[in-house]
């Protein structure tokens, strides 16, 4: 390993960012025809940042984060173009040796079901201790009590007595509470977490997000936050990413990006949420249903729930461009939509 | 009843409230417990897990009352209650004011006719072998009764345009229908009947956040013209802040709050009701930062294990000697609604708009905010 292990926050010499994916192609070869999962995405993480890559089921945003993981089937699942560039180094051209260092120990993922995710055979205590030994060749020992201490950061209770214990022993909230202490376990400069809360109830989702808000401004590392939530986005999120289709349909600070929408689809999904410090206000709903990613339409793919689309839409692929500093969107009357707010 | 001959507006029974006041349907100290047992050939039972434990509410024609709560709440037990399809350890449900708790036979079938539920997983709730059709009919098939063998298919066809579907869909499949079209199918299915009641359990929680929407304003439309009451279920509490009429809202078992929806959401007074409320992620900066946050330490307790005295004094920062002594009754102390707190205390957590958010009152000591956590950790 290089020096980056001595630096937690993982920032880079010269200030570029951590993480750079550009124009990202990943596409799967199926039975039933080439599903286009990722669509040409491109982003950036800073050290310390909290980027949110908001979207609904089948947009693409968890085979983007299982791309930049390394941990993509292949096949089906074939990446066609792109570049994932961790400080400076691009990761899809690493050999498969070089990736398995970078992977755990700089780049570490939490996933949405703690209980599948966790072997239900080894005990708490030796599946977090297994990072130390595989990764450091700490001892039996000494992993264990490195578990202890990861999983009394992570706020287990009586971590001591309960690092034997098996995953089918502990409650959901502290199931993910033990992934989290897996992934923050070398002190990674990226993590991923992906849908971390979504099958946790308010209470206890509360928890996992103010622990991870906590790690990170304890170790300064960038957080890539992945759900379809968009309270929590609101609540943690520095910068806003939203995908619809395989593509990313704006960008932009979370607060701005929620007090004035660029583009119609987010538009649309902040009209058809109820909130909870809102009464009586209508739901508007998008018409329709995701679309068929083997089978995209033409032009905008947003354009057949779109209310604002007109017959230039279906002719042509709008970019993501910037509407204002700071801000991008993939619409083509994007600045009539900001200007709507 | 009345009887709406208009063609296509099926189903064609719009439900109007009993003059007598009588609610439709009432609940009295309905207890579930289920045994823990041991062994294989000779089974002993060495626990009861208390999923419901002495509930009671009322449900007046016409409304909708939400049940929130989180996992394990035994928000869903008192659902299967409702439809019995458990039995209660003890309690009583009375339906316009029969009781209807021991029913069995042709008795049981004249009650679901009135009461029916939809489920929260559309994609288990359907039988993939059976199309369309004979899923939304197959209630005939029980209750001959309800519309003539003659007219079904012509049926059908109206209840799936009733509930937005295409009619020509009658002889496909479930798996060929999106998540949001399975449950507008099992919306159809349970409205076949013309029930009076449909038990709503978590109908929107697997749906995409696009696809919600529709499912809710479809669900409103539906007992605006057909005078349905709902018992709405759900995690969400803005998806029940939207719909309901009335909340009441349940920790390990029983009901700690009942109000209307102004009540819960504006003026809360349980501590739980207050710290639920306080977790939900606002999407609005404004109103985020109008929120008071409280942080729940620890997990539910097991409802095998139940605290004594207040359910909820292990988690609670009001907590004194007398919450573990003596369970506190669902009684308005008030804050005129019914609260299951010796010290109850109506707060706003997070606004409505017809409500100027107060200044908070004082939540500060032991309760741990994102705030004070962040001092601690000085950050």
């Amino acid at each position: 390993m290089t020096s980056v292990l001595t630096s937690p926050t993982g920032a880079a010499a010269g200030g570029a960012p951590l993480l750079e994916v550009d124009d990202l192609y990943v596409e799967f070869r199926t039975d039933y025809g080439v599903v286009h999962a990722v669509n040409g995405i491109s982003y950036t993480l800073n050290a310390g940042e909290t980027l949110a890559i908001l979207g609904e089921s089948g947009c693409g945003k968890s085979v983007s984060a299982q791309t930049i993981m390394g941990i993509l089937d292949t096949p089906p699942g074939f990446v066609t173009g792109g570049e994932i560039r961790y400080k400076g180094r691009d990761l899809l051209k690493m050999g498969a040796k070089e990736q398995r260092d970078i992977r755990g120990e700089e780049i570490s993922i939490v996933f949405q079901d703690a209980l599948s995710s966790l072997n239900p055979v080894f005990s708490v205590g030796a599946q977090i201790g297994e990072m130390f030994r595989r990764h450091r060749g700490t001892s039996r020992g000494e992993a264990k009590k490195l578990a202890i201490e990861l999983m009394d950061r992570v706020r287990i209770p009586a971590a001591k007595d309960r690092v034997g214990d098996y995953p089918h022993q502990f409650s959901g909230g502290m199931r993910q509470r033990v992934m989290i202490a897996m992934a923050i376990a070398l002190d990674p400069a990226i993590l991923i977490a992906d849908e971390p809360t979504t099958a946790l109830d308010v209470t206890v989702q509360a928890q996992i997000m103010d622990l991870l808000q906590e790690l990170q401004d304890e170790t300064g590392m960038g957080l890539i936050l992945i759900t379809h939530d968009l309270g929590v986005v609101g609540e943690i999120a520095d910068r806003v990413a939203v995908m619809y289709a395989g593509r990313i349909v704006e960008t932009g600070a979370t607060d701005a990006v929620f007090s004035a929408p660029a583009m119609p689809y987010t538009e649309g999904l902040m009209a058809s949420i109820a909130r909870v410090d809102q009464k009586g206000q209508r739901l508007n709903p998008i018409v329709g249903s995701p679309p068929n990613l083997a089978d995209l339409p033409t032009g905008c793919p947003f354009h057949p729930r779109c209310p604002r689309a007109t017959d230039y839409c279906p002719t042509a692929l709008p970019p993501l461009l910037e509407v204002v500093p700071g801000r991008r969107s993939a619409c083509h009357y994007a600045e009539e939509v900001l200007n709507d707010h | 009843m009345t009887t709406d001959t208009t063609p296509g507006a099926a189903p064609t029974v719009r439900h109007e409230a009993d003059p007598s006041g009588v609610p439709l349907l009432r609940v009295e100290g309905l207890v579930k417990h289920f045994p823990i047992t041991q062994g294989i050939v000779f089974k002993k039972t060495v626990g009861q897990v208390r999923a419901v434990d002495g509930v009671n509410f009322e449900l007046r024609s016409g409304e909708t009352l939400g049940l929130v709560g989180e996992s394990g709440c035994g928000k869903s037990t008192v659902s299967k209650l409702l439809m019995q399809l458990e039995k209660p350890t003890a309690g009583k449900v009375y339906y316009k004011g029969e009781d209807v708790t021991h029913l069995s036979g042709k008795d049981l079938r004249r009650l679901r006719r009135n009461i029916q539920i939809i489920f929260q997983d559309p994609y288990s709730s359907l039988n993939p072998r059976m199309t369309v059709g004979d899923i939304v009919g197959e209630p005939w098939e029980i209750h001959p009764d309800v519309v003539p063998k003659g007219q079904r298919s012509q049926r059908v066809r109206e209840l799936l345009e009733r509930v937005g579907l295409n009619p020509d869909f009658v002889n496909r499949y479930p798996h060929q229908f999106s998540g949001g079209q399975r449950q507008r199918i099992g919306i159809a299915r349970a409205l076949a009947l013309q029930p009076e009641i449909i038990v709503c359990d978590e109908p929107v929680s697997a749906l995409d956040v696009s696809v919600q929407a529709q499912v809710v304003n479809l669900l409103e439309e539906l007992k605006r013209d057909f005078g349905l009451a709902y018992i709405f279920i759900a995690h969400d509490l803005s998806v029940v802040r939207h719909i309901s009429d009335r909340v009441a809202v349940m920790y390990l078992g029983s009901i700690v709050e009942i109000g209307t929806e102004d009540e819960i959401y504006e003026q809360s007074a349980h501590p739980y009701t207050q710290a639920l409320l306080s977790a939900v992620p606002v999407l609005d900066p404004v109103a985020r930062s109008q929120k008071t946050r409280i942080m729940l330490t620890g997990d539910v307790p097991s409802p095998a294990n139940p605290p004594s005295g207040c359910r909820f004094r292990t988690r609670c920062w009001k907590a004194q000697d007398i919450c573990a002594t003596d369970p506190p009754e669902l009684v308005d102390r008030g804050q005129g609604h019914p609260v299951a707190c010796h010290f109850a205390e109506a707060v706003t957590i997070v606004g409505g708009d017809t409500h100027v958010p107060e200044p908070t009152t004082d939540l500060s000591e032991p309760v741990e905010t994102r705030a004070s956590a962040k001092r601690r950790t000085g950050s």
